[in-house]
């Protein structure tokens, strides 16, 4: 929900007026003054709470650390090669671009085709609408844990319904692939609402009367959605695809109560997940802060690229 | 002057009429399909919460009975009333509100106050100020946990709700929103209102903020729902129900039954899910405004 704003504001921002002339000098000295009573708290805590955890996670990733030590020892590049060198990485990293990967085409598709169908004229559609995007303002931590015993291979809700076409369930709680499908699928349950609402206003803002045009001209309604609604949501696609990609990049809470990052160790282990459970559970938090630091790179790179293609987009 | 000229701030084109929304299909195959299609989704979403608050409900017996019941037969609300079955669901509750309602207190006055000095006031280094904030929003809290966890470990925090509430109390998001609503405000009234001399705190309180409360009710909102469901941190923060809010007190719970008798855990989600489920039906458009604020023009 917050990317795009990442990089609207700053090309938005209004050039600071020039000084004012002497007479009004008074009225600016207040500006500064009030100014900085009123951004110095929020300022203040993130600085204290944002930025320099941030930079602490450098200097901790070439540490040996037990979080609940108060001492660490450098031991240099050691963690960065152990990261990139151990086939635990290779299965975590894996897991978050399976994880990321579809969950954002899965849930942006889902999404759109929601909006479409939603859009059209249909009686209940407001119903139906507010049922869909309920479950993105629910705690991901009590979805994952209710989803636990909807997916349980015994007695929950999936097997039943398998069951129904004559279908066992699959081992969800033992096998990677199955849990890593369960968690991701949760996650897109949630989230769908998201992607829904945002497509929806697209929609709604979009120019009717061209859909209109075109299909009195004979268009088929394939061709009306690819050559004039597809195009019309494209800066909600970008939007989307940016901020899905964030978020379900640091996506924890439904992991950890469904899985706990398994089966067999890392199963179902992100990024995120191996960063929690290195530093907080196997107590290496240096290692755990090599982790975050590359995660953090990746979500700057990502942002960045975004600023590049949005200020592109704006020069055009 | 009137001051009380409010616009709709943010994503003006909400919830058109459904004289707005495109023609219906005529042709009745399409419009068989289109219900069929809402049927679905009906079922793909309500079925889950209908299977977590039927589960609530049943006797334990029936839970673990094979095929599935449809009906809670007999229906119980044994589930609630021993939620937690040994583990302190009401502290955790009230922790909830606790934690949610003061973040939520500080954020959106910490968000408007700045917002504000971004917006209308005059100072050196606006706009590095403004990307520093910006900026912030781009770091999730987690991968800033392990030195914070150590910090707040230092200062004798866990376990309190000062090591809860004071980390989390920054806001980004927040602030963005509300200065990009204030940008929007007509300038003739702003300046006006400068003209007659009006303090700054007065032009917050009596001009800028009664034409803001579309944005401000969606800010809040999305802050309340953000809160409520915070689950890292207070996983770290909290051992016990004497500071910890619902979605820990749940794990806990899962932990202490989960598997062997999923009844109360069942309704140990639906307590946690209701409240902002509520909240959500009856004021869903505000907040629905404040997400796609900005999101669907280019």
């Amino acid at each position: 929900m917050s990317a795009e704003p990442i990089t609207a504001a700053p090309l938005a921002v209004p050039p600071v007026p020039p000084a004012a002339p002497t007479a009004r000098s008074g009225h600016r000295l207040r500006d500064v003054l009030v100014a900085t009573a009123f951004l110095l708290p929020n300022l203040a805590l993130l600085a204290v709470f944002t930025y320099r955890p941030l930079l602490d996670n450098i200097r901790l990733s070439f540490h040996s650390w037990n979080i609940a030590s108060p001492t660490a020892t450098f031991i240099g590049w050691e963690n960065y090669v152990e990261w990139f060198t151990s086939s635990d990485s290779r299965t975590v990293l894996w897991n978050t671009v399976v994880f990321t990967g579809v969950a954002v085409i899965g849930s942006m598709a889902l999404g759109l085709a929601l909006a479409l169908l939603l859009d059209q004229k249909l009686f209940g559609r407001n119903a139906v609408r507010s049922m869909v995007f309920a479950p993105f303002v629910l705690a991901g931590a009590a979805v994952g844990v209710a989803f636990q015993f909807v997916f349980d291979p015994t007695f929950g809700l999936v097997q039943d319904l398998l069951g129904r076409v004559g279908v066992e369930s699959p081992a969800f709680y033992q096998d990677r692939g199955w849990a890593l499908f369960m968690v991701t699928v949760t996650y897109i349950w949630k989230n769908l609402g998201y992607t829904f609402v945002i497509y929806l206003a697209a929609l709604q803002a979009r120019r009717a009367e061209l859909d209109e045009a075109a299909e009195m001209d004979g268009a088929s309604a394939w061709t009306r959605f690819r050559m004039v609604t597809w195009p019309q949501l494209r800066p909600a696609t970008f939007f989307l695809l940016i901020t899905v990609l964030l978020n379900s990049f640091q996506v924890f809470d439904v992991i950890h109560t469904m899985t706990r990052g398994g089966p067999l160790g890392n199963g179902t282990t992100t990024m995120v997940y191996q960063i929690y459970e290195e530093t907080f559970v196997n107590q290496r938090a240096g290692y755990g802060a090599t982790v975050a630091t590359i995660m953090f790179l990746v979500l700057l790179v990502v942002t960045l690229a975004q600023v590049f293609v949005m200020e592109r987009g704006r020069k055009q | 002057m009137t001051t009380t000229a409010a616009r709709p701030a943010v994503a003006p084109r909400q919830t058109p009429g459904d004289a707005a929304a495109p023609h219906q299909s005529s042709r009745p195959r399409v419009r068989i399909s289109g219900y069929l299609a809402l049927l679905l989704v009906v079922l793909l979403v309500a079925l889950p919460m209908y299977w977590i608050v039927l589960s609530s409900l049943k006797e334990r017996p029936d839970i673990y009975t094979v095929p599935v019941g449809w009906i809670p037969d007999p229906l119980t609300f044994d589930n609630y009333t021993s939620v937690g079955g040994g583990v302190a669901f009401t502290d955790y509750l009230r922790n909830s509100v606790i934690i949610t309602t003061a973040l939520t207190l500080i954020q959106v006055t910490l968000g408007v106050l700045s917002a504000f000095a971004l917006a209308f006031l005059r100072f050196p280094g606006r706009t590095v100020v403004l990307l520093v904030i910006l900026a912030a929003l781009m770091v999730p809290n987690q991968i800033t946990v392990i030195s914070n966890y150590a910090l707040v470990a230092q200062l004798g925090w866990r376990n309190s709700f000062a090591g809860l509430i004071i980390p989390l109390a920054g806001v980004a998001f927040g602030t963005f929103l509300m200065r990009n609503h204030f940008l929007s405000l007509p300038t003739e009234i702003i300046e006006a209102a400068e003209m007659d001399g009006a303090g700054p705190l007065k032009m917050l309180w009596k001009v800028v903020l009664p034409m803001s409360w579309p944005a401000l009710i969606a800010f809040t909102l999305i802050t309340i729902v953000n809160e409520w469901n915070q689950y890292l941190w207070p996983l770290l923060m909290a051992d016990d129900a004497s500071v910890a809010p619902l979605p820990v007190g749940l794990t806990q719970l899962q932990n202490n039954e989960g598997l062997t008798n999923w009844g109360p855990v069942m309704a140990g989600t639906v307590v946690t899910m209701l409240p902002i489920l509520v909240i959500f039906l009856l004021l869903q458009r505000h907040m629905i405004k404040g997400l796609t604020a900005g999101a669907i023009k280019g």
